[in-house]
């Protein structure tokens, strides 16, 4: 069901549609606060997949059969949608892959191949998921090239000056995080995309936090590389999203090879297809994308004016509800960010909370959230987190505080 | 056998009849869970050493194992009070026993208690990972294990 968007942001409506919101857990019912894991579907996208497979299923780009080709129109359809939702410019320009992961790889692997020498430097920050990482380091080690980190401030925010200082002749592109997952920092991207481009220095954005809480603007953004996953704006897991502006992505070599992506095959010489489709070997995940196409209408729908007033209202009371629990520290800047959470409570191990949270139905992430390095800038090894979306309450938030008091009282 | 020494299948018995009392309230059973850490014999920080780290737990965990006249001796300590609890309640049942009868029990009291529910899938990994390491430690001073 798609919300008209001169209706007024009613959160009950909004809950209405995700089904799996409606459920006990441990005989309470269900506070979902995990929502920078993965976010829940709305019925729209869990009745589209279901319909694909009942009826549409097919492959795309093959047959001549009419199911293929609603296939393949469905499938580029999702495509048109993506666009509209990052205000792309081009479809060309919209590659479909699995998830960040796997959008970070291919970028890393194949910008990486294409422009990478000995002594050159790919700038991250001390922030990054390990998704923004690990690719780059795995690339970096075979040419030669090295990754560097941008230092942090004590509050969980990029210092411009700090991050200008590293913008040196020998960076060959700067990979940042838009919105911290585990901090909630929400980093002036475009800024820092401008200074870079001063320089001549290409960005790459991981938006997989981003994009459930902010709209995107591409071409404001001038961002060269944006990503994003499916799953964490309401779509299914396996679908991810990279833009790539065009000229960088016509001069980089294919990441997969297999069907679809090439033109002609030989022995001799295998010429390859044209873009999108030179980076989208084989058999895509349709059903996935035909969700996520109804995923982004409906955030669309819902629209982020709404969205944001909602979060910052939750973002706003959760954080002086925190706050003022004896005790408890919380991580990053206090202003200006996403609502998300990561704490510490005073002799309680982030596992035992979590555990002694879900007990009470309350479901929130524990450990190191794939920032390891973020962490032990912070002097932790791992630490608990609250992510809310736009179909969460200050009902909810309440439940948190009580969660957590009554954790304490174990201790 | 030492009648000092209650049998493993005694002590797993006790335990379970102490946690049958809190009849599935995940409240009493975590009090439990936390007295039991807080009654486990202090482990020296010297033994915390890589050596002894348990790997596979989600939070971290070291044990040590010696044995002295013919029986294994166990300490054990985790950063998180529910694994430690954890862990007091596998000392408490297989500390000071015969190695060949800790490589011979198939523990049935961490079932029966319920303690799974208690845990994440996770957790049960850690579980499992310190059964094993006890497990190693004893076959090593079991022939033919
Ligand atoms: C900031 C950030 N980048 C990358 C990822 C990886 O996303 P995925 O697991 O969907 O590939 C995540 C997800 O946890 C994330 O939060």
């Amino acid at each position: 069901m798609l919300l008209n968007t001169a209706v007024a942001f009613d959160v009950n409506r909004i809950r209405a549609d995700f089904p799996a919101l409606h459920q006990s857990i441990n005989q309470k019912p269900l506070v979902y606060l995990d929502n920078g894991a993965t976010a829940h579907k709305p019925q729209c996208v869990i009745e589209t997949t279901k319909q694909f497979y009942a009826h549409g299923n097919s492959n795309v780009h093959r047959g001549i059969h009419t199911l293929s080709q609603h296939a393949t129109n469905a499938y580029e359809t999702a495509r048109k949608t993506i666009r509209r939702f990052l205000n792309a410019p081009s479809e060309e320009e919209i590659i479909l892959t699995s998830g960040t992961t796997m959008s970070c790889n291919l970028v890393a692997h194949s910008f990486g191949e294409a422009f990478l020498k000995t002594g050159d430097v790919v700038l991250v920050s001390e922030m990054e998921h390990h998704a923004n990482i690990v690719p780059w380091q795995l690339i970096a080690a075979r040419k030669g090239a090295t990754v560097k980190a941008i230092p942090i401030t004590d509050n969980g925010t990029i210092d411009l000056d700090v991050y200008r200082s590293f913008l040196t002749e020998s960076v060959r592109l700067v990979s940042l995080i838009h919105v911290s997952n585990m901090l909630g920092t929400i980093n002036p991207i475009h800024e820092m995309i401008q200074m870079a481009h001063e320089q001549g220095i290409l960005v790459m954005v991981d938006g997989a936090q981003s994009a459930p809480h902010l709209p995107i603007d591409i071409q404001a953004l001038d961002a060269d590389f944006f990503t994003f996953s499916g799953h964490k704006v309401f779509g299914p897991t396996g679908t991810g999203v990279l833009f790539g502006k065009k000229h960088l992505l016509e001069q980089m070599p294919p990441f997969f090879g297999g069907g679809d992506m090439i033109r002609t095959v030989s022995f001799d010489e295998t010429t390859f297809n044209v873009l999108p489709h030179k980076f989208e070997a084989g058999t895509p995940n349709i059903a996935g994308f035909l969700g996520l196409d109804a995923a982004l209408n409906y955030v669309m729908e819902v629209g982020f004016d709404g969205i944001e007033a909602h979060e910052q209202q939750l973002f706003a009371y959760a954080h002086a509800q925190l706050r003022a629990i004896d005790g408890l520290t919380l991580y990053g800047p206090s202003t200006d960010k996403a609502p998300v959470f990561s704490f510490m409570v005073q002799h309680i191990h982030p596992f035992d909370l979590g555990t002694l949270l879900d007990k009470q139905g309350i479901a929130v992430r524990t450990g190191h959230h794939c920032t390891q390095p973020l962490h032990r800038r912070f002097g932790l090894s791992g630490s608990v987190r609250a992510s809310f979306t736009f179909y969460n309450t200050l009902e909810e938030v309440d439940a948190l505080v009580h969660g957590i008091q009554k954790a304490r009282r174990f201790f | 056998m030492n009648p000092t020494i209650p049998s493993i299948a005694a002590r797993e018995a006790e335990v379970i009849a102490e946690f049958q009392l809190a009849d599935g309230d995940w409240e009493l059973e975590t009090e439990l869970l936390i007295d039991q850490g807080n009654l486990l014999e202090p482990m020296d920080p010297a033994l915390k050493t890589e050596a002894t780290r348990v790997h596979g737990c989600v939070s971290q965990v070291w044990l040590h194992a010696r044995l002295e006249e013919g029986r294994m001796h166990l300490w054990a300590d985790s950063d998180s009070h529910l694994t430690k609890g954890i862990i007091a309640l596998l000392i408490r049942v297989l500390n000071f026993q015969k190695p060949a009868d800790i490589v011979q029990t198939e523990l049935r009291f961490i079932e029966e208690i319920g303690l799974k529910h208690l845990l994440t899938s996770q957790r049960q990994g850690g579980l499992a990972a310190m059964v094993k390491k006890i497990n190693a430690e004893a076959s090593r001073y079991t022939p033919n294990a």
